[in-house]
């Protein structure tokens, strides 16, 4: 009998140093990807901060490193940002309200569904060839604030369809019996129940889909962002460059200064992208408090 | 959301202000648009063009793309720019395009780019390369991969090359004009669409060997060796001089811009084009271009006028 007991001792130290070990492993892998990005900031704020000041954020572009600025990129990146969430949240969620609620399951809807799956992994210049094809040219919206909008609407939309019909998948069932109980409608039971409970789910997909088009550069320049902007865009149809391609510019220039003003400009970048992360997710807690009762 | 919309309009706001404080000692009454788009290497020579002919003109909006030479012919040829910047002639194929949408245009040169060879600092032994020397080196299916196989009395060190990606105006000219036909080159070497890779991987090997264009080299002149090139009259090395003059072959190239008939009837256009030429020369060699002899600028105006 002891014997057993001493086996049963010796099989649990094992698993258990098993377990050790793969907590290390995992341990490792994670603090491997921490270190790099850690390295890749510091060096960044590093080259980047001594560039960074209120000349750089104010002034348009300059062969002269000193005088050189952002501010069109800057102003473009949030044209881009302001317009491409505004149409992809409507026509997002629209589309993810209609597929899990309205659609009846057939085969057609299925192919829709599929197709909506694949294209959110379809690579983003593809889409930058399709808006060049049909916003630019087909709908001569020009190289417009508008078409590149346009373009990039289409870039996040699958993401955000999904993220919104998991988001509606997600209300319980019992809440919305509870609504067709009380002799509302579909449509009043979409508004008051389901949208409000989704909420939270589908601002985080949509911001966060959102945020990384703002990162994006290469469908921008098919569809004809600029390099060299020397005006304020004021209205959707003017011509535009964003900070991602302000940034490839300047590491491809040959003076190391310009590698500097290419940290600088990642910098604000990041900052652009931090804030808006940090703005989904004041949303999602905020509409999490007001579902919480129910 | 509403909230936020509104200070995102206010930052707008502010930003513009501050903007039009800056220009609000206007000089000219000049306004309009000038659309310009097309080669990257180019590029930096409009782009400062363009920033001093703003701070004299700041009414006109001055727009410059870097869609490459091809993509901006393009888009000239349907008549969506005014200025096509270009590191090549336009083709036939763009010719034709664009006479069929009725776009006539003017060719005008505006500045010379040598492209440059160049080794490691340690490199001891190149003092010069001869135009055969960089075929036999260069050419599609080439032998040579050790120094000693280039000139016998050179060190038996491998030769690592370097060079510029397929899709770049300097790889079409370098292989055109060294191999004979554009595109036509060896295919083991490092790649870069990015000139500042490959000076960071010549100053990094001591075997190493790259070509690029002159600017690269001169912000890098003390951590590259420059390699004079012989054409069968004495070996040159690229500088100011003999870019300008013609005297380094056969790698100096020369960049174009081409303007639309139809847009340079615009008097901003037409004032923009004017200025290139007149303040181009200037302006450019701040950046690491060379100019062109002198009266070809004024032809240049001629045929504007």
């Amino acid at each position: 009998m002891p014997e057993k007991a001493f086996c049963i001792q010796k099989h649990d130290r094992k698993r258990r140093n098993k377990e050790k070990i793969f907590h290390f492993i995992f341990f490792l892998t994670n603090a491997v990807s921490i270190l790099f990005l850690a390295v890749l900031l510091i060096q960044i704020f590093i080259d980047g901060y001594k560039w960074l000041d209120w000349q750089f954020l104010t002034s348009f572009m300059s062969r002269f490193p000193e005088r050189a600025g952002i501010l069109p990129s800057i102003l473009g990146t949030i044209w881009i940002m302001i317009l491409t969430l505004a149409i992809s949240t409507i026509v997002g969620i629209g589309t993810a309200v209609y597929i899990e609620n309205f659609a009846t399951k057939n085969f057609f809807t299925s192919i829709i569904q599929t197709n909506i799956s694949n294209l959110a992994g379809v690579p983003s210049i593809v889409y930058g060839i399709l808006g060049l094809a049909v916003f630019v040219r087909l709908f001569e919206l020009g190289r417009s604030i508008l078409a590149g909008s346009l373009t990039m609407t289409l870039l996040v939309l699958p993401i955000i369809i999904i993220a919104s019909q998991e988001a509606i998948k997600t209300v319980p069932e019992n809440l919305i019996h509870a609504s067709y109980a009380l002799g509302a409608t579909k449509l009043q039971t979409i508004r008051k129940v389901i949208l409000p409970y989704a909420m939270p789910g589908i601002l985080t997909g949509t911001i966060l889909a959102t945020s990384r088009a703002v990162g994006e550069a290469a469908p921008l320049i098919t569809v004809g962002a600029l390099a060299y902007v020397s005006f304020i865009p004021f209205s959707p149809l003017d011509s535009f460059t964003v900070l991602p391609i302000q940034i490839f510019n300047w590491t491809s220039r040959p003076q190391a200064d310009f590698q500097g003003l290419a940290a600088a400009g990642i910098i604000v970048l990041l900052a652009v992208l931090l804030s808006l992360n940090a703005l989904a997710i004041v949303l999602r807690n905020k509409y999490q408090k007001r579902t919480e009762g129910l | 959301m509403k909230r936020i919309l509104l200070v995102l309009a206010l930052i707008v706001l502010v930003a513009v202000s501050v903007i039009g404080c800056g220009n609000s000692e206007t000089a000219s009454k000049l306004t309009g648009a000038v659309k310009i788009d097309g080669s990257s290497t180019v590029f930096p020579i409009t782009e400062a063009v363009a920033e001093e002919f703003n701070r004299e003109n700041p009414k006109v909006q001055v727009s410059v793309g870097v869609s490459g030479t091809g993509g901006g012919f393009k888009k000239f040829a349907a008549g969506e720019t005014d200025i096509s910047n270009a590191s090549r002639l336009i083709k036939d194929s763009e010719k034709d395009a664009a006479l069929k949408n009725n776009v006539e245009y003017i060719e005008l040169a505006v500045a010379y780019d040598g492209i440059s060879i160049v080794v490691n600092k340690e490199n001891t032994w190149v003092d010069s390369l001869t135009v055969d020397e960089l075929k036999k080196l260069w050419e599609p299916g080439s032998k040579v991969n050790k120094w000693s196989d280039l000139r016998s009395s050179w060190p038996d060190t491998e030769i690592k090359l370097y060079g510029p990606g397929t899709d770049s105006g300097t790889f079409d000219y370098f292989t055109e004009e060294i191999n004979g036909k554009a595109k036509a080159s060896r295919s083991d070497y490092t790649p870069s669409e990015d000139d500042n890779v490959l000076v960071k991987g010549i100053a990094a090997d001591k075997g190493a060997l790259g070509y690029f264009g002159y600017s690269y080299y001169l912000e890098n002149k003390d951590i590259l060796k420059i390699v004079p090139i012989d054409a069968g009259s004495g070996a040159v090395s690229p500088d100011a001089t003999t870019i300008n003059n013609g005297s380094y072959k056969p790698l100096s190239r020369p960049l174009y811009i081409y303007v639309s008939k139809a847009a340079i009837a615009r008097p901003e256009v037409k004032e923009f084009v004017n200025f290139y030429l007149t303040n181009g020369p200037e302006i450019l060699q701040q950046i690491g271009f060379i100019k062109l002899p002198d009266n070809l600028y004024s032809e240049g105006l001629a045929k504007i006028k």
